[in-house]
């Protein structure tokens, strides 16, 4: 029963409906939202069949302009790599000790190196490469297996004690648990050793035998001096850092059953401009040589 | 309406108040007009166009490893030039001290004289009125525009509807160029946007530009004085009643009359107002109101319905100023039989005044007294400090050096407030060199190792200074941080 009629009040035609005397006017969707509407119904139809849109049992619709979120990943990461390309080809050619000389270059292996050391390097030595008791500090001044950017290369290339045909290899002898040394006889290196370092040694103890147990057994490797040989990875016993502990009860400890820290070989991991760039990162950390 | 006893002058009703929320846009056909005010615009819109078309290409010679262009926005280097300054983008807060003032010029202008900006300055006036010239110019002035509206489409109208809409076309898209020439080396940019060969973004931009002008110049036109724009509410709200602003003198104009009967009232020797109701005033006006109903929202106060009454009183033998620039307050005085005053020292004004040249001073001084060199610096978060073999503490910074100058400067570091630093510059041999070379209008950043010897007594948290100084014209910089130790 339509039927034309304006509402007095409002002025505003009804639609002819009724109920119970209540008339419902007729204020119809704006013209231009309606069109919007239509049009996003069109776009999500469209969309549906351009894009990847319905999961099938085992796979989905793939859409016919065949996009990817997987394959833009890829491409990113391929133009990535292009990116890098023109640094990265410098950066493996360029001869080790000349890369700090140039700052841009200083610069993109610093970077790149220091991606690498948190994704790699990190889990053991830290992420501000500090270290802890038996993971060397890398921003100090001591180093076991040398300090300088060709030492670093090598010892991030083949690791230590690492299986690799190159890797850094040492023993230190268990000397308490091998029977070599007494008891008494490790308290005394130990405390001869303490002095070394300028720490107070425990009262009583023959310093003297200390130190001729240390001339038979530990110079071959420490030295006379004790000052370490990094040929051998030889720790220097004069200084103050310690990596596995420079109190007493550690270094009988050490000395009873020995130490022997492993590190990977990342030449079989990374490819070699990233180790090139950890060496020059590990390098730059202020403790290089 | 009963007339007022003795032919008494009454303020005419203002604006409808209770007008609907919503109401259709009436076409506005302002007619031409003559005179002092329309003068004025003139020239102004050709000083204000012309620095705005022409600036870009204004040269301005900062040495070999600048760029030439007066004024440049820099975008890929982070670098804005002007004249002989030239901005990094931490100085960023001179823009704070500008829009500091231009606000406050905005309001002393409001204080003095009303809504200047929008009268005279204000690029959608300026862009309308140019628009609004190319209209008239082609279809006629009022009442041929309005009379070609109602008439239908002929090949003569669409061919002048054409010819307006491709020239109005050509001055948004001429605005939108000049835009983009602010962003790059005007000369270049020209002959590459010539040539197809610039890039996208310079496109993209002048084609928004060229619709938003066409649009808001072309077609809203006073709409967006009247919808869009904040100013005239925020005006309305700053406003007082000594400022002067377009004013019907409804003292003199009411009530209104024919010329003859108003000759007929004043040779009885009775008053009778000058307002001859030829609404002159209202087909002048840009945006269509009625001045009489007083100082209202709509009006833009371009004044150029005091050049239109003007030229209408001196036809008819009265004194000009009918509508002029004044205020409410003299009105009543003149009711009064009072000489009117005009005051324009009063509180709002001294304050506005005081604001901007305290901030133009503050931001000269600052700008006069800067130094072209810098240096920033950023501890080692991990770790704090080293320890070292010998016992010395290490701390490591990086340093950014920023050489504001056109020439490669050398720049020597040096630390204090921790005894006997010694500094590594990573990167620079030999170790103990503290020179660094910065490229001009440059930054460089650099690994800084500190150490302090083992005999040094430090806190667990010292203050350490940096100073950069310039080897050869002695600049300093100074930078502060601190120095951990166990």
């Amino acid at each position: 029963m339509a039927k034309n009629e304006i509402d007095a009040v409002t002025g505003t035609a009804t639609t002819g409906h009724e109920w119970d005397g209540i008339k419902e006017l007729n204020t119809p969707l704006p013209r231009w939202w309606l069109w919007t509407f239509y049009a996003c119904c069109i776009w999500a139809a469209l969309y549906m069949v351009a894009y990847p849109a319905w999961p099938l049992v085992s796979s989905y619709t793939s859409g016919l302009l065949g996009y990817s979120s997987r394959a833009n990943v890829a491409a990113d990461m391929a133009a990535l790599q292009a990116l890098r390309g023109e640094k990265a080809a410098l950066l493996a050619k360029a001869d080790l000790a000349d890369i700090e000389k140039d700052q841009a270059l200083l610069a993109f292996a610093r970077a790149q190196g220091r991606a690498a050391f948190g994704d790699n390097c990190a889990p053991c030595h830290g992420s501000g490469a500090t270290g802890s008791k038996g993971y060397p500090n890398l921003n100090d001044d001591d180093w076991l297996w040398g300090g300088t950017l060709d030492a670093l290369h090598q010892t991030i290339q083949y690791g230590i004690r690492s299986g690799n045909a190159q890797a850094r290899e040492n023993q230190m002898p268990a000397f308490g648990k091998d029977g070599t040394l007494k008891k008494d006889e490790i308290v005394q290196v130990a405390n001869y050793v303490l002095s070394l370092s300028g720490q107070p040694t425990r009262q009583g103890v023959d310093l003297a035998a200390g130190k001729q147990l240390f001339a038979d057994n530990c110079a071959v490797c420490h030295g006379e001096d004790a000052k370490g040989n990094q040929e051998l990875g030889a720790p220097n016993l004069t200084d103050r850092i310690w990596l596995y502990g420079g109190d007493e009860a550690s270094l009988v400890e050490t000395i009873t059953n020995s130490r022997g820290g492993v590190m990977p070989a990342w030449a079989d991991r990374l490819d070699p401009v990233t180790i090139k760039a950890l060496a020059v990162y590990v390098h730059t950390l202020g403790g290089g040589r | 309406m009963v007339p007022p006893p003795m032919n008494m002058p009454v303020k005419p009703p203002v604006a409808a108040l209770d007008a609907p929320l919503y109401e259709a846009a009436k076409k506005n056909y302002p007619q031409s007009v003559h005179g002092r005010f329309r003068t004025v615009k003139w020239v102004l819109m050709a000083v204000f166009l012309g620095i705005y078309y022409l600036l870009p290409f204004v040269r301005w010679d900062r040495g070999p490893n600048s760029p030439s262009q007066a004024v440049l926005v820099d975008l890929p280097n982070r670098r804005f030039y002007f004249f002989f300054i030239e901005l990094w983008p931490q100085e960023v807060y001179y823009f704070t001290g500008l829009l500091v003032i231009a606000a406050m010029v905005l309001f002393l202008m409001n204080a003095v004289a009303g809504r200047v900006w929008c009268g005279y300055a204000c690029p959608q006036t300026v862009w309308t009125d140019l628009f609004y010239a190319v209209e008239r110019w082609i279809e006629g002035d009022r009442r041929e525009r309005m009379k070609k509206a109602k008439e239908g489409l002929t090949a003569r109208r669409v061919g002048e509807l054409a010819l307006k809409h491709s020239i109005w076309l050509v001055i948004a898209w001429w605005t939108g160029g000049a835009w983009v020439l602010y962003f790059a080396d005007a000369p270049t940019l020209v002959k590459d946007l010539a040539t197809f060969q610039a890039p996208m973004v310079a496109y993209a931009a002048i084609g928004i530009l060229t619709f938003t002008t066409y649009t808001l110049a072309g077609h809203m036109r006073e709409q967006v004085c009247i919808y869009m724009c904040p100013w005239p509410r925020i005006q309305a709200a700053l406003t007082d009643e000594w400022a002067l602003n377009v004013t019907y003198r409804y003292d003199r104009g009411e009530p209104r009359t024919s010329i003859k009967k108003a000759a007929d009232l004043r040779a009885l020797g009775q008053k009778a107002g000058d307002c001859v109701d030829c609404l002159q005033c209202v087909a002048v006006c840009p945006t269509g109101v009625d001045i009489r109903h007083g100082a209202q929202l709509g009006c833009i106060q371009c004044g150029l319905c005091i050049d239109a009454c003007d030229a209408v009183m001196a036809k008819v033998g009265r004194p000009t100023g009918l509508i002029a620039y004044d205020n409410d307050v003299n009105i009543e005085r003149r009711l009064a039989g009072e000489a009117p005053i005009y005051r324009f020292v009063r509180a709002r004004t001294i304050i506005y005044t005081g604001v901007i040249a305290l901030v133009g001073a503050v931001m000269l001084y600052t700008l006069s007294t800067r130094t072209l060199i810098d240096i920033n610096v950023l501890h080692d978060r991990n770790p704090l400090f080293v320890a070292l073999s010998d016992g010395s503490i290490r701390n490591a910074y990086t340093i950014r050096f920023l050489n504001k100058r056109s020439d490669l400067r050398t720049l020597e570091l040096t630390a204090s407030g921790v005894p006997i630093p010694t500094l590594h510059v990573i990167g620079e041999e030999p170790a103990s060199r503290t020179i660094v070379a910065v490229g001009p209008d440059q930054t460089r950043e650099v690994r800084v190792l500190v150490t302090v010897p083992p005999a040094a007594r430090i806190e667990k948290s010292n203050a350490i200074t940096f100073t950069v100084r310039d080897v050869d014209s002695g600049d300093t910089a100074t930078v502060g941080d601190h120095f951990f130790g166990p």
